[in-house]
């Protein structure tokens, strides 16, 4: 295996480009937008913001007015905020129409020092002093801001997560204590605090938590925030964690989740496609982990590293020294002295190879956002070759992409009669059930994965058998019904390898289910294995309503009295083609049942038109003229003289 | 050796003997061709007491009457001899070999005055070809499972392995043919289907084909639940036999002493931490124990074609019967037995408790068993399915039935009439009992049924009939 193959995770293929970091050019990154900010000479000989996007990119220039704390656009680049002391923040219009004069403002409290500023939309900003926040709402025309509402409180450090909008701040002496706010078009509303265990508690206490050990991300929709704990001798771990606080939005935070590093050192998290990645420096290395990936019940779910640890695909990354690199949330990694900002991405394919479990595989791929093929080619793997898996994995693959094909297609389901009893009887706006990759419907497994399978040369066929018996299983375990083409390739191997005996098993025990097509298909078998005619007669028969075939069937065995007794048991003798069964009954050669079927339509046509005789519409005469031949004129039924 | 039990005594002192065996040999005219060398042709004869030449006349005559008729009929020779006091059978299972069945007709001795003997009346009608026919061919069958063909042992060990290996089997088997109880389902020869949903089925599935995956050795499985059949991965006609076999002979044997309150099987037995109630009915009785042998029946099916010989180990628990067929050149060791008895033990118990509970979801769903009005017989020559709510359970020693041998009679004539041609056709007979016979033929169904209304007529047991079948066979193809 080519080592390169190997590595889980890499950086994007193309990275946002800016004027490295030096004496003359500073660089800030905002989260929020993920704008890159290039601050050359205090912005004097210019600005030049790179964004995730060309749309996103703005070059201008801005007066010298001293050296840049932070800048930030607000959400839409409407409003710029820059800030170069402790005590304000400028402003400056980008709304074209708008007068573009800087503006200042500064922080209400008296003697507090501003640590900085979110936009939390795009005329809504919030600082945080060391001494509270302060809420304002920014009237661009009229050149000032107004406040909408304030917090007294000590505040060490903050984190804020653009995603959610959700301020987390720093209080009491030792750091470790939290208070998260929420913000909201005009309103902020205080939420729970909660405390960070920390590893030991300092005597006499002093700051003990760096805002450099927390960050906040959303992962399975969830917000969380992680604590990089690192390795204390006083606590018997052999190495540093990251602790997950599950923080709702209402309802207190918890501690929900321990990820076991197994290591010391520097670290670093992202969070990619709901994977916690943390990167060790001194190994340059990198370790993923899935919090649905549970090991252990209990309210705190201890993990272990889903994969082994790699580096983050070099051959992706033009030479640099990752040591200087800044990690931001939640999949964002920035070189400033190069110039690169990339987006970290997460390989499926490799794992296929990393991850031996094939159920954990699965239920780790099925998270994933890109898994539809991985997942796919998994399914192939385990079928054919070195790594052929048995029946039972099969089996617990199966079972797990049917679970989720299930409850898509149930969601699906409710959708459709919530949509279909009208929305206005439903007071939940019911929203069309996304179909993420990792619905793995049965067209998807036919093309990719069992078609194949069972056309390869050198694969018993016993275990094909088994393994689309399996399949049916399972998708019949999830009461999802099984499509036609899956009956034909079973049906279709089991003829291949003269399996009749079981395809009759098979059909007894209604295993296959019934359907017009698969009865015509057994139907087309009869010659090869003689049962499959009352095979097919009979699914044609409980299909009940395919009589018009039965009765095709039976005529084309020339059982033409079995086929006129059938439509007369059903009560379809009235509609029926009086020249299709007297064609049929003059290929037997018997006149006496051709004689028979004759009368019996002389006295159809008696008891629905009083008169025996035949219409023309029936394209009959040829018929009349043969009976008159053989049995003469007077055989001829005499219409009824009253 | 006359072996004649009187089956009823009825009114003053008349007696009435049942049909019984009175000979039975098997010969190859082509082993002694010439003229005082007639003995050489027999290879079993029983009773074993007859003298030689006895023997040797009436294997003659057999021989004589098959040649006879071969002149008007070169493919079809004759297939039996009627004569007043028996009946005799002919088969010829492999070419030159022949099988022969001398029956006894059914008698009826009155009672003379004056101390005269009593008068001897044979009621040589009684007894139908069809059905006698059939127990020969099942003799063969029987023979041919345990011991491959005629032509194979005799090819490997000349005829002396041959002789050796027919007494050995028929000696033995002989004594277990209940002629008087022999009747229409021995001309079916069916198997009777256990009915199960269609989920329980792929999960007895998944079973079957996990285990033969894990059991490398395994090449065939059969799966039963309360003898009756559910999956065969043998031959259609391998399992007929082996179903015949497994019915009548093996689960009886293993049942009666349950039911005797003796070897209780309800002993579950501990594998790792899994509770399990399974044991072999062929092969070790107790792996615990360390002089348990580790053999097992051997059996040999596609005769035909690969003609395999395979070991037959029968695994049960609980309800639930599974037939593991493996290649008998492999010699089967305890590791193995233990290594079967590990894995197929706890999910066998689990499986068997699964098939139970979804058989009575499925019966109160249906409605409660309610006692049918009609007694049937129903047999498909397609999969050879067979269900009978005239026959109770049978056991080792008879099977039996719930109605008079009359009707059974009515119904093993009607059966032959049917044999007789291929259109669909419907018989109905008014027994002199009172009771209606109905048979009725569709493509390849057969369904005979009998009502108990006296005062019915035609029309109305036709109409009951066409009831029967809707609710019966209401998911097949039959024409009313």
């Amino acid at each position: 295996m080519n080592m390169s193959d190997d590595y889980y995770l890499e950086l994007s293929e193309n990275p946002v480009q800016f004027e490295n970091a030096s004496s003359v050019n500073n660089v800030f990154f905002d989260e929020a937008n993920k704008q890159v900010f290039a601050v050359r000479s205090g912005g004097a000989t210019g600005v030049v913001v790179k964004g995730p996007d060309d749309k996103s990119s703005v070059a201008f220039r801005m007066e010298d007015k001293g050296e840049v704390k932070c800048i930030k656009f607000s959400l839409g680049n409407k409003i710029l905020a820059v800030q170069r002391t402790l005590k304000s923040v400028d402003f400056k219009n980008f709304i074209p129409d708008y007068p573009h004069l800087e503006f200042s403002h500064e922080c209400k409290t008296k003697n507090a020092s501003i640590l900085g500023f979110c936009w939390t939309n795009w005329n809504e900003v919030v600082f945080i002093t060391d001494q509270g926040i302060e809420f304002y709402q920014v009237l661009p025309d009229k050149r000032t801001l107004k406040l909408l509402k304030s917090q007294n409180i000590n505040v060490n450090w903050y984190v804020y997560c653009p995603e959610t909008a959700v301020l987390l701040l720093s209080t009491t002496v030792q750091g470790n204590v939290l208070q998260p706010f929420a913000f909201k078009t005009a309103t902020m509303s205080k939420m729970t605090k909660f405390e960070i265990e920390l590893p030991v508690v300092p005597k006499p206490a002093k700051l003990s938590l760096s805002e450099r050990d927390i960050a906040v991300a959303t992962i399975y929709d969830q917000l969380y925030v992680m604590y990089l704990k690192h390795h204390s001798r006083t606590t018997n771990s052999p190495g540093a964690e990251v602790t997950l606080y599950h923080l709702p939005r209402e309802g207190t935070c918890k501690k929900t989740h321990v990820l076991k590093l197994n290591t010391t050192g520097k670290f670093a998290l992202n969070v990619v496609d709901n994977l916690v990645v943390v990167h060790h420096q001194s190994s340059q290395t990198s370790l993923i982990f899935d919090i649905k990936l549970r090991e252990s019940e209990g309210p705190v779910s201890a993990h272990q590293p889903v994969l082994p640890a790699r580096s983050i695909n070099p051959c992706k990354i033009p030479l640099t020294d990752s040591s200087s690199w800044s990690v931001f949330q939640p999949d964002i990694i920035i070189s400033a002295s190069e110039g690169y900002l990339w987006y970290l991405q997460v390989k499926l394919q490799p794992t296929l190879n990393l991850l031996q479990d094939k159920g954990k595989l699965m239920d780790f791929l099925l998270r994933r956002r890109d898994c539809k093929m991985v997942i796919l080619s998994v399914c192939s793997q385990m079928l054919v070759g070195a790594n052929k898996g048995n029946l039972s994995v099969v089996a617990t693959v199966f079972d797990k992409l049917n679970q989720v094909y299930k409850e898509y297609l149930d969601a699906e389901q409710a959708y459709t009669t919530a949509m279909e009893s009208g929305p206005s009887r439903s007071s939940m706006s019911y929203k069309r059930p996304v179909r993420t990759q990792a619905v793995i419907d049965q067209s998807d497994m036919y093309t990719h994965v069992l078609s194949e399978f069972t056309e390869r040369k050198g694969v018993n066929h016993k275990f094909i058998i088994a393994v689309l018996m399996e399949y049916i299983r399972s998708l019949n375990q999830f009461q999802i019904s099984v499509q036609h083409y899956l009956y034909e390739l079973v049906i279709k191997t089991l003829v291949q390898h003269n399996l009749f005996y079981m395809l009759h098993q098979f059909l007894q025990y209604h295993v296959l289910s019934d359907s017009k097509p698969l009865a015509c298909l057994l139907l087309s078998l009869e010659s090869t294995y003689p049962a499959s005619h009352q095979l097919s007669l009979d699914m044609l028969k409980r299909l009940s309503t395919a009589n018009d075939e039965i009765v095709e069937v039976l005529l084309s065995k020339q059982q033409v009295l079995g086929a006129l007794r059938f439509i007369r048991s059903v009560g379809g003798h009235d509609n029926i083609s009086a020249r299709k069964f007297l064609d049929a009954s003059r290929q037997t050669s018997d006149t006496m049942l051709f004689y028979t079927i004759f009368r019996f339509f002389e006295q159809r046509n008696m008891r629905l038109r009083g008169n025996p005789v035949f219409n023309q519409g029936e394209h009959c005469e040829e018929h009349v003229a043969y009976f008159k031949q053989v049995f003469g004129e007077s055989a001829l039924m005499k219409p009824a003289t009253v | 050796m006359l072996m004649i039990r009187p089956r009823m005594a009825s009114g003053t002192q008349e007696k009435q003997y049942t049909p019984s065996l009175l000979s039975f040999f098997i010969y190859n005219p082509k082993f002694g061709p010439r003229e005082g060398e007639e003995e050489k042709k027999i290879l079993f004869y029983h009773p074993i007491e007859i003298e030689k030449n006895e023997k040797i006349r009436n294997v003659g005559l057999c021989e004589a009457i098959v040649q006879f008729t071969r002149t008007f009929c070169p493919t079809k020779p004759a297939k039996s001899l009627h004569t007043q006091k028996n009946r005799q059978v002919f088969h010829e299972p492999e070419e030159n070999y022949w099988m022969v069945m001398v029956v006894r007709n059914p008698m009826v001795e009155k009672p003379n005055k004056d101390g005269k003997p009593p008068t001897v009346e044979y009621q040589e009608d009684e007894i139908i070809d069809s059905v006698y026919g059939s127990v020969l061919k099942q003799c063969y069958s029987m023979y041919k499972l345990f011991n491959g063909t005629f032509s194979r042992a005799f090819d490997a060990g000349g005829v002396e392995l041959l002789i050796q290996k027919l007494e050995k089997f028929f000696y033995r088997y002989l004594q277990t043919l209940h002629l008087q109880s022999c009747d229409l389902l021995d001309v079916f020869g069916g198997i009777a289907f256990f009915p199960l949903d269609k989920m329980t089925y792929l999960k007895i599935q998944s079973f079957v084909n996990r285990v033969e995956e894990s059991l490398s050795l395994v090449k065939y499985t059969a799966f039963l639940y309360n003898d009756q059949l559910i999956w065969s991965g043998l031959e259609q006609e391998d399992m007929r036999i082996l179903f015949k076999y497994l019915t009548t002979s093996l689960f009886p044997r293993h049942t009666e002493p349950e039911l005797a309150g003796r070897d209780s099987p309800l002993r579950p037995e501990l594998t790792g931490n899994l509770l399990h109630y399974g044991r072999f009915l062929t092969g070790p009785a107790n792996l615990k124990d360390p002089d348990a042998k580790f053999r097992f029946p051997r059996i040999f099916v596609n005769t035909e074609d690969s003609y395999e010989e395979l070991h037959l180990i029968v695994y049960k628990a609980m309800s639930a019967a599974v037939c593991f067929m493996v290649n008998a050149a492999v010699d089967l060791s305890r590791e193995f037995c233990e290594q079967l008895d590990s894995l197929v033990g706890p999910q066998l118990t689990l499986l068997a408790s699964d098939i139970c509970e979804q058989y009575n979801i499925n019966r109160r769903i249906s409605g409660p068993e309610k006692e049918p009005q009609f007694k049937f017989i129903y047999f498909n020559h397609m999969n050879l399915a067979e269900k009978s709510t005239i026959h109770m359970r049978k056991t080792t020693s008879v099977s039996l039935t719930s109605v008079h041998p009359d009707l059974m009679k009515i119904l093993g004539d009607i059966n032959c009439d049917f044999a007789r041609v291929d259109e669909d056709e419907e018989i109905i007979v008014k027994a002199m009992t009172d009771y209606w016979v109905v048979g009725k033929k569709s493509d390849q169904r057969e369904l005979y049924v009998i009502l108990n209304q006296k005062n019915a007529n035609l029309i109305e047991v036709n109409e009951e009939v066409k009831r029967l079948c809707a609710t019966q066979f209401n998911n097949i193809f039959f024409l009313d």
